[in-house]
């Protein structure tokens, strides 16, 4: 009960910048409050009623003043967007090299899945100094992973695929919150981060049970459910064939091209009529429902193991084209 | 005080008596009364669960009540007072009131169609109680899908058309003050001759009517998935959860100017009345609200920069955020300036007006780092955002309709209320207000999200002042109740004009008859014209 | 109001006005601000549209294909008459004219029957070849599911729509009750051309919803 923070601690390279920014508004706002109650006190005493029949000065007004104190908070107002703007492309844009790890949102729990196969539930540890890219899925209700501490936050929504990306800067244990309600247990939708030093993360994931990496997993379902009948690694599946589709632009159905990101495996899974590539049919039946968000995780992983454009096949790595993209799906309602 | 000296001349309120000539009165300032009362019970449910909320919270772990009923509590809090309290508050009870009399109307344009809308109030405000009654509904007053589509087993349906009925009301409310402010004006009263709070509630009613019809069809659209499930909102079914967000905030967030505009009205009123001087920059500060209600309407992506929006989306609606905040900086330095070489009077409504400045500058000023995408992305769904909705509609809005009513009382009753106490409440609310809503500002940025049961136990500290706050800011919620009550019966006669105001509701009777102006005023100068009127205070 | 005053008090005059043309310009401006709030009500539903075309043009064409064409034409040409007769009803009202009045009400009733008989046909249509959104809906693959979106999105809009015709004929009846009891004149005749105003709106709507409905894909 002594110790009361009154600040979040700072764990993660955006926290620095987060918190720039908010000193930089705080202090503009707190000359502008303290500005206009030194004012208003001021002329509250300086101008008091002394006599019952006493009126106001005839002061209209002043066009230069108006003008100043409309362009003067422009400015600022436009350097804070500007400010503001800056930091969301950088949290938007996950570097290349990030680690990914695949996070699904159930009511009322966090399930984390490393590339290499080891799972943790409402538990998530990474390596300081690694930028790590969460790939966000949910189950049921939209959810939304908050970490305080590295001043981030995004909406796990069903349907969609989303992303998230920090770099830890501190080892230690920082709590991992839903912020967006989710219904009973909201509250207790909580986690944490433990934040490693690199040595240490890699004896804790090769300590764990894993049971295969996810691409495996993947590589397996992919098999299990037969997918492999139709999308065979050359053009004679009655599918499009899937190598080096991840982070290329796929041709579709009257023309129009997309860029094959984690949200366009996603859809295609689920929502196979969606978007057609150009030159097959729309044959496929639909998944939505046969496999878990978690399963389709390890789908996409898998899918991305194939290879990149301009990558052998194995490597995962973010694609390119994610960066003019985010944070995670377009949203066509507001192009 | 006394008796005798009470009002004999016939006026609104004592040309009838019966409980029939209320309830099927066209009259403006009789479906005002109704309206006062109705939203007067509302803001006491509201209060109600909002007690129940802080009481929850002062202790981390979750020990008053269940997890469920917390969530209930906090949805219902939230649905009375925004969609039954705030939203009506000052345009159905002042506005009503003193739109046509500040233009010297006899009555709005559709007397029907205002008694019409105050019965579709009472009627969403039933269906929304038998809801609360019924065992409530959890899904938060945003009523997000698919959650409320798909997960809640609690009365969405029931509250829904509590919602949507009432929104009708505020649609029909609106679309009369925007008939009777063009056509019904008195002769000589032009569009700058007009009170600002008529010109605040003109582009209040423009947000109303443009704004209530999407949410309502929103609304409409949640109840057919949760009862047919025919996929619009339902990922499962190809649907996008996250386009309800958008038909919602489309209207939700022009509301928070529903709420917030009007209280901007009143305060230029009640600024100008006790500086006795016109306001600073009159047309800045009317322009200023056409302008936040014009660009308020495409600001409501900023409740979604971590929905899944794209980047670019974000960009345009942060922008447009900060377009947005420019008006109402204009009416805040207006209003300031309009002090200078005033003639200022500290008597209760204008403690008020001064509560409402420091709050509405705290709300306003905090919108700004919500504004700002890369801040917005720690603090979105935090008790940030709690704390900073609550300076602007609480702060903000309750504190200029209690002002306003303040000032008004001796118009719409006749009688004054003891100057004493109303000071004493104004004082109490604001820092009771203070207590409550600061702290929250702090947990905010610390991370501690909002629609929380329990809470890390290092956060209780700053939880505990918020409760206490909020215990005083009750009580001072309280205290007009019971002294402007009392002078219904025992308080001094007002007369007129208590005030020395100008404007056309004080240059009729108090109580005003039920045409308010035996003859049709003639308009010859502009609003707040004091300096030329030194010698009616001599 | 009982008349005896000044010339200006017609008795249709309601005392909160100052004039009968007050009055006529407050309702008539009144209904324009109503149609704005009107447009808007249809406005989310059209964002709806506009979504879920972008996303699943495919489906949307597939879908539109189970809407009736030919139906969908014979009823915009109903309404669009429906209008005419509707102006020649205001026209006839303006001049003073009970009976022209009172029989364009009638047909505009008629015409606006003959629309929502239609589209009872239509919709029993869509019950028996389960197209209703709902735990019966059934489409071919392979849109056995998203096409329930368009379907949701028609019955939404064209239900939307048929009420408002609905609300038309009841204003229709008011409106031929008044002309039949001669309360319209040359000098009084607000009432008819507000609710003409109202069902110019509601053919507006159509002629927007047909082609979005019916014809996607015909070019």
């Amino acid at each position: 009960m002594f110790n009361i923070p009154l600040f979040p601690d700072s764990a993660s390279t955006f926290a620095g910048r987060v918190d720039a920014l908010y000193f930089f508004i705080v202090a503009v706002t707190s000359f502008f409050a303290i500005l206009v109650v030194a004012l208003v006190a001021f002329f509250a005493v300086r101008y008091k009623r002394r006599r019952a029949d006493e009126v106001g000065a005839p002061v209209h007004g002043a066009l230069a003043l108006e003008l100043t104190w409309t362009a003067v908070p422009l400015v600022l107002a436009m350097v804070m967007f500007y400010w503001g703007a800056s930091v969301y492309f950088a949290m938007a844009k996950p570097p290349a090299n990030a680690m990914e790890i695949y996070t699904v949102g159930k009511r009322w729990m966090w399930k984390f899945q490393h590339v290499t196969g080891q799972r943790e539930i409402n538990q998530l540890h990474v390596p300081i100094g690694q930028p790590v890219k969460l790939v966000i899925g949910s189950e049921d209700v939209i959810h939304s992973v908050y970490i305080p501490a590295f001043r981030v936050k995004m909406d796990a929504v069903p349907g969609r695929t989303t992303t998230l990306w920090f770099q830890a800067t501190k080892a230690g244990r920082y709590r991992l919150f839903c912020t967006e309600y989710c219904g009973q247990k909201h509250s207790g939708m909580i986690g944490e981060v433990v934040v490693m030093a690199p040595g240490e993360f890699q004896q804790w994931l090769a300590g764990g049970p894993a049971t295969g990496s996810m691409s495996e997993m993947g590589q397996k379902l992919f098999t299990d459910l037969a997918c492999v009948t139709c999308h065979r690694d050359d053009t004679t599946g009655r599918g499009p064939s899937l190598a080096g589709v991840f982070g290329s632009q796929v041709t579709l159905q009257g023309g129009r091209t997309v860029t094959a990101d984690e949200q366009y495996l996603r859809e295609s899974i689920v929502n196979p009529q969606a978007k057609i590539v150009e030159g097959y049919q729309p044959l496929m039946p639909t998944f939505q429902g046969l496999v878990s968000e978690e399963q389709l995780m390890q789908l996409i992983a898998y899918v991305k193991s194939l290879g990149t454009k301009g990558q052998a096949p194995g490597q995962t790595a973010a694609p390119a084209a994610e960066g003019a993209q985010a944070p995670g799906a377009a949203d066509t309602v507001t192009k | 005080m006394d008796t005798a000296t009470a009002p004999t001349q016939t006026n609104y309120i004592n040309v009838a008596h019966t409980a029939k000539s209320w309830l099927l009165t066209r009259d403006h300032k009789r479906i005002a009364l109704l309206y006062l009362i109705s939203v007067s019970v509302f803001f006491m449910i509201g209060g109600l669960f909002a007690l129940l909320i802080r009481l929850e919270l002062l202790t981390p772990a979750g020990d008053l009540f269940e997890a469920e009923t917390y969530n209930k509590v906090f949805t219902m809090h939230g649905v009375a007072m925004v969609f039954f309290f705030l939203i009506p508050a000052i345009p159905a009870t002042l506005g009503n009131f003193l739109v046509p009399l500040m233009i010297g109307a006899k009555d709005l344009a559709f007397p029907r169609i205002n008694l019409l809308s105050w019965y579709v109030y009472v009627l969403g405000g039933l269906f929304t109680l038998a809801a609360v009654i019924g065992g409530g509904v959890d899904t938060g007053w945003t009523f997000y899908t698919p959650y409320s589509t798909a997960a809640s087993n609690t009365h969405v349906i029931l509250t829904g058309l509590g919602v949507f009925i009432s929104g009708f009301s505020s649609i029909l409310t609106g679309f009369n003050f925007i008939v009777t402010i063009h056509k019904m004006r008195a002769p000589g009263m032009t569009w700058f001759r007009l009170p600002l709070f008529v010109w605040a509630s003109y582009a209040t009613s423009l947000i109303a009517i443009l704004g209530t019809p999407v949410v309502a069809i929103a609304i409409v659209l949640v109840a057919l998935e949760r009862t047919l499930h025919i996929g619009v909102f339902d990922p499962t079914l190809g649907g996008d959860p996250v386009l309800y967000q958008h038909l919602f905030w489309f209207y939700s967030h022009p509301a928070v100017y529903v709420m917030v505009l009007p209280a901007m009205g009143v305060i230029s009123e009640l600024i100008a009345a006790f500086t006795r001087k016109e306001i600073f920059g009159y047309k800045f500060v009317a322009f200023s609200s056409l302008a936040i209600a014009v660009i308020g309407f495409f600001v409501w992506g900023h409740h979604m920069y971590v929905s899944s929006q794209s980047a670019f989306a974000g960009l345009v609606f942060s922008f447009l955020t900060y377009l947005v905040a420019v008006p109402s900086a204009v009416k805040v330095f207006n209003w300031t300036a309009t002090l200078y070489r005033g003639s200022i009077s500290y008597q209760a409504p204008m403690l008020y007006a001064f509560g409402f400045l420091g709050l509405f500058l705290i709300g306003g000023l905090t919108g700004l780092f919500l504004g700002a995408l890369g801040l917005d992305v720690h603090v979105h769904d935090t008790y940030f955002v709690v704390a900073h909705f609550h300076y602007v509609m609480v702060g903000g809005t309750i504190m200029a309709y209690l002002g306003g009513l303040h000032y008004w009382w001796p118009k719409m009753t006749g009688r004054l209320y003891n100057e004493g106490w109303a000071k004493f409440a104004a004082l109490m609310i604001f820092v009771g207000f203070n207590l409550t809503f600061f702290p929250q500002f702090l947990l905010g940025y610390m991370g501690m999200p909002r629609r929380y049961h329990m809470y890390p136990e290092e956060w209780q500290v700053l939880n505990v002042l918020s409760t206490a706050g909020a215990t005083i800011l009750g009580v001072g919620y309280f205290i007009p109740t019971i002294y402007l009550l009392w002078s219904l019966k025992k308080g001094e006669v007002a007369g007129d004009n208590p005030w020395g105001a100008t404007g056309l509701e004080w240059q009729t009777q108090s109580p005003p008859v039920t045409e308010n102006f035996p003859v049709t005023p003639v308009v010859t100068e502009p609003a707040y014209a004091y300096a030329h009127q030194e010698k009616r205070f001599a | 109001m009982p008349n005896g005053h000044a010339a200006a008090h017609h008795e249709a005059l309601q005392h909160h006005f100052d004039s009968l043309q007050q009055q006529k310009d407050a309702s008539t401006f009144g209904m324009w601000v109503f149609l704005v709030t009107e447009v808007l009500f249809f406005g989310g539903l059209f964002m709806a549209y506009i979504l879920y075309r972008t996303w699943y043009p495919d489906v949307w064409l597939a879908a539109s294909h189970h809407l009736d064409v030919t139906l969908g034409a014979f009823n915009t040409a109903v309404l669009i008459l429906s209008s005419l007769t509707m102006a020649l009803a205001v026209h006839a009202a303006q001049t003073g004219n009970k009976n022209g009045t009172a029989l364009f009400l009638v047909l505009t009733m008629v015409l606006g029957v003959v629309f929502l008989g239609v589209k009872v046909v239509e919709y029993s249509d869509k019950f028996t070849h389960h197209l209703v959104p709902g735990p019966t809906f059934q489409f071919d693959a392979p849109y056995q599911r998203t096409a329930q979106i368009f379907f949701s999105i028609y019955f939404a809009m064209t239900g939307m729509h048929a009420l408002h015709m609905v609300i038309g004929e009841g204003i229709m009846l008011y409106l031929l009750v008044g002309a039949l009891k001669g309360r319209f004149s040359a000098a009084y005749y607000t009432p008819v051309e507000i609710g003409g105003l109202y069902w110019h709106f509601v053919d507006i709507i159509w002629i927007f919803l047909f082609p979005l409905l019916y014809l996607v894909g015909h070019h």
